[in-house]
């Protein structure tokens, strides 16, 4: 009897555990073979390089590289740069969240969409178009205020550390916008409220109720668009090299010069993955450790605050913003894209459609490089998207055991930054038994590894977002798991695979700190063909690629809007 | 339209001029058919390089030339990196420092090839063991903007520039990118040390990467005055009525010869061979004369009557061997003295 029970019981927990195997295991293994090509291979090959000596290990070339002075400079300057538009950053999208999110500020839809814009901005397109804009003296704004006021001196020097930031935060702000607005759209008043109630006036509510409720996703976004500066490639290319000084990406870069050095650039790129893991790790702390049930729940009222007089003022000085990060620099970029040299007037005489036509048909690199960058944009956005949904599917339902780590393993990428991910997968993929390099496949690695992180935090939001009781429904009147996954769970979360696809896609397209270390002349992209015109001084040739990168972005942008039936920032109005 | 019309009678003219040679050569241009493309590594400025690919392809249908442009520096970096991976691509590699080759050749990566019609060029486009050779030249000097800056106050010499009231004014291009700084710098270091580097990285510099781009900087009015540049560039927007001249400083102006070469590994060897023919022929060296700007090896070639002659220039060289030993020096006391 009791040996019969035994048996039974064991037989039952067999089942159950054969049962689970049986799932897991091709999830499990899929998911390690991934990983190991991904990331553990490549990362494992950085670490190794990076102490690899002739024979056994050193520490010579973290020695040789932190000893030397230029990079300790380099370094200091990457630091200078993160912080300060951490800072700016938040100085700017945290108001304009405020103001459109909580007040009555006229054209909020516009807001929301030029937001949208700037977040969508290579920003090596931004730095390129600032170039034109505020270089000391060729510089348009610069040449207008000395026509204006007869001044000598230029009123903005764009070749400056300064101008660094303020160009990287135009591309950056939006980070903290995103996180600040979905957080104050689910803020009730009613804590507000009662702070009015018991005499507190306005400055004193949003002092000491409404801002230490925002406090985490301040610092959150703050710290997000520290890692964005800190793993920024063009930006600093464009315009720190001109001035005379390297940010930490720009040195890496430089250390595939011939000759290269690629041990130096791996022993430079670990402490940047471990600055950025540290980075990332303090924020999850901040959000993670305070659960505010206020931010948590979607029930409560979320008052309009009356702005007043200051409505109009309020718009202007969004506009101010938004002339900084999209107005002028589409405005330059649309002009260089038509003149014959960009930094004389737009009369007759100097327009001409030459650009127009050497880049699309006389310069031979521009069909394949467009070809390359549409190829890869659809392989990736399909093989990421359809492996997220996967793999978001599979943690939001529990189906495998150690699901978490499956999250875990999915979201970590985002701890790398593109050229260090570039450096490593250079040493894993250009030696037996992968040989990569040479072939779109190592963009393709690169890039699927870089955006996993965007495509899984989507579909992981979608399947939240679908309740498991319409599943349940169907797998009681008899449906089977691959039934009800058809009939129900696809169609529901069809639009947020969708967005998903397409911010993979966006993504991709926009993709050069990376691409810089990984292209061979065959497999460039186009914006490794914006950075070599860049190179060259070719200023009406990038202006064309430029656009054509803008429109191809919109139209991806676009696609998502009509999926979503939202814009692509997160929280409705 | 008139530019067109002139560009397509030189085009009939060119493939009439070679149609002779071609018959003799059949078999060559079968074979270089059936390869279908030659592949070019190049430093010539982009726009340049691919008048010479489409020249190429009008008088050999059938033979693609892919043009791969980027700096001299970048080209060396590219073969290099690709052979690690084992990738053989190029077929012909041309850029603007003569070191490469002496380190190509040692490395046993280039092809011994004399194209047809060089006996005729200069020594110093010849390489004496017959794997390089000279495909076009120019020099270095200084470039100032016009409309910003009268003949009078325009920098006259090397050491002028080193003056501290050009402080934040002049633009230099970078010896990690271009084969023509490279050989500048090493030029004018012979000459006066790195003290003058040193010197002149006082005045704060604007560092743009292409020699083609010093001079497009002083058009634009970016900065007032360039400390090198490749001068076919400054000719070209000087001819197209940019506000730019051309000074040719009397101590003496860095001669840059720019040498190419077919690879040892070449994947399309005919195709190359008969594209290399075709760029020392004398109508592709007077096209890059003429419309260019380049000074090159071929005696026949006539040149514009509004630049100065090669010969009644004080030339100064810089060794290919000393090129190829201090390729790393150079660079990095440029960065040492400019930043980055």
């Amino acid at each position: 009897m009791s040996v019969s029970t035994h048996r039974r019981a064991s037989g039952a927990t067999l089942r159950g555990r054969l049962e689970g195997v049986d799932r897991s295991l091709p999830v499990w293994v899929a998911t390690a073979l991934a990983i190991v090509a991904l990331m553990a291979l490549p990362l494992a090959w950085l670490g190794y390089m990076s102490v690899g000596a002739e024979q056994g290990t050193t520490f010579g070339h973290y020695r040789e590289v932190f000893r030397d002075e230029a990079l300790r400079k380099a370094l200091w300057h990457t630091l200078v740069l993160a912080f300060w538009t951490g800072l700016v950053s938040v100085a700017l999208g945290a108001p304009l969240a405020w103001l459109t999110a909580r007040t009555n500020v006229p054209g909020k839809k516009l807001i929301r969409a030029l937001v949208m814009a700037s977040f969508v901005t290579p920003p090596f397109l931004g730095a390129f178009a600032w170039v034109m804009l505020a270089g000391p003296n060729a510089g348009l704004l610069n040449r207008m205020w000395r026509d204006l006021t007869g001044a000598t001196d230029p009123l903005l020097d764009i070749f400056t550390m300064s101008g660094l930031v303020f160009v990287v935060t135009m591309y950056t702000f939006p980070y903290v916008y995103i996180m600040l607005a979905n957080t104050l759209a689910l803020i009730a008043s009613d804590l507000e409220d009662a702070a009015a109630i018991h005499g507190a006036g306005r400055l004193g509510v949003a002092l000491t109720i409404t801002l230490p409720l925002v406090a985490p996703a301040i610092v959150s976004g703050f710290i997000l668009a520290v890692l964005q500066a800190l793993a920024l490639f063009g930006s600093p290319a464009i315009l720190a090299l001109p001035a005379g000084f390297h940010t930490i990406t720009t040195q890496v870069w430089s250390f595939f010069h011939f000759p290269p050095k690629v041990e130096q650039a791996a022993a430079v790129s670990i402490p940047l993955l471990l600055a950025t893991a540290l980075l990332l790790l303090m924020q999850k702390r901040l959000l993670g450790r305070r659960g505010y049930a206020t931010v948590g729940g979607k029930g409560g009222q979320r008052r309009t605050i009356a702005l007043g007089i200051w409505r109009y003022p309020a718009l202007a000085a969004v506009f101010v913003v938004m002339a900084g990060s999209i107005f002028l620099p589409y405005a330059v970029l649309a002009k260089a894209a038509f003149a014959r040299a960009w930094a004389q007037p737009l009369t007759w005489s100097n327009v001409t459609l030459a650009n127009f036509t050497f880049t699309l048909f006389e310069y031979s690199s521009t069909k394949a490089a467009i070809l390359n960058t549409v190829e890869l944009g659809l392989a990736t956005a399909t093989m990421g998207a359809g492996l997220a949904a996967l793999l978001s599917y599979v943690t939001n339902r529990r189906l495998v055991v150690g699901h978490q780590l499956v999250a875990f393993l999915a979201l970590a990428p985002v701890v790398i930054p593109g050229v260090v991910l570039a450096v490593a997968l250079f040493i894993a993929y250009t030696r037996p038994p992968f040989v990569l390099y040479g072939t779109l496949a190592i963009l393709f690695v690169a890039y699927l590894t870089k955006e996993m992180p965007v495509g899984y935090a989507q579909s992981d939001a979608t399947f939240r977002s679908i309740p498991p009781d319409l599943e349940e429904a169907g797998r009681i009147l008899g449906a089977g798991r691959l039934r009800v996954l058809r009939d129900v769970t696809a169609p529901l979360a069809r639009s947020g695979i969708i967005a998903a696809w397409c911010f993979i896609f966006i993504g991709v397209i926009r993709e050069l700190s990376a691409s810089i270390i990984l292209f061979t002349p065959n497999t460039r992209v186009m914006s490794v063909v914006i950075f070599d015109l860049k190179e060259e001084g070719q200023f009406g040739a990038i202006a064309v690629l430029g656009l054509a990168m803008l429109a191809m972005t919109f139209a991806t942008v676009s696609v998502v809007q009509a999926a979503l039936g939202r814009d692509v920032l997160g929280v409705k109005e | 339209m008139i530019r067109r019309i002139l560009s397509l009678t030189g085009l009939v003219a060119l493939m009439l001029a070679v149609a002779v040679p071609v018959l003799a050569q059949d078999a060559r241009v079968e074979a270089a058919k059936k390869e279908g493309k030659v592949v070019w590594y190049t430093s010539l400025v982009l726009p340049s390089a691919e008048k010479v690919a489409k020249l190429f392809e009008a008088a050999y249908p059938g033979v693609k030339v892919e043009v791969h442009r980027t700096g001299s520096e970048r080209i060396l970096q590219r073969v290099m990196q690709e052979l690690t991976a084992n990738i053989k691509n190029a077929d012909v590699v041309h850029t603007s420092d003569a070191g490469h080759f002496v380190f190509l050749k040692d490395k046993k990566l280039l092809m011994p090839y004399t194209p047809a019609g060089v006996d005729k060029f200069p020594p110093g486009f010849k390489d004496k063991d017959g794997y390089y050779f000279g495909l076009r030249a120019t020099v270095t000097a200084i470039f100032y903007n016009t409309k910003l800056m009268s003949a009078a106050e325009a920098p006259k010499t090397w050491k002028d520039l080193l003056d501290p009231k050009w402080k934040g004014k002049l633009v230099t291009a970078h010896p990690s990118y271009s084969g023509v700084v490279a050989t500048h710098v090493l030029a004018l270091e012979k000459q006066y040390g790195w003290d003058y580097f040193k010197q002149l990285g006082q005045n704060k510099l604007m560092i743009v990467q292409s020699a083609a781009d010093t001079p497009t900087t002083v058009v634009s009015g970016e900065r007032i005055v360039a400390v090198n540049g490749g001068e076919y560039s400054a000719y070209q927007l000087k001819k197209k009525g940019n506000p730019i001249e051309i000074i040719y400083p009397k101590e003496g102006v860095p001669l840059i010869v720019s040498p190419t070469a077919i690879t040892s590994f070449a994947p399309h060897p005919n195709a190359a061979k008969l594209f290399t023919d075709f760029t020392f022929t004398r109508e592709i060296q007077q096209v890059m004369a003429d419309s260019e700007g380049l000074y090159t090896g071929h005696p026949d070639v006539k040149y514009p009557t509004d630049k100065p002659k090669l010969g009644d220039l004080k030339l100064l060289s810089a060794d290919a061997e000393e090129l190829q030993k201090r390729n790393e020096e150079i660079k990095k006391r440029f960065v040492e003295f400019f930043g980055a």
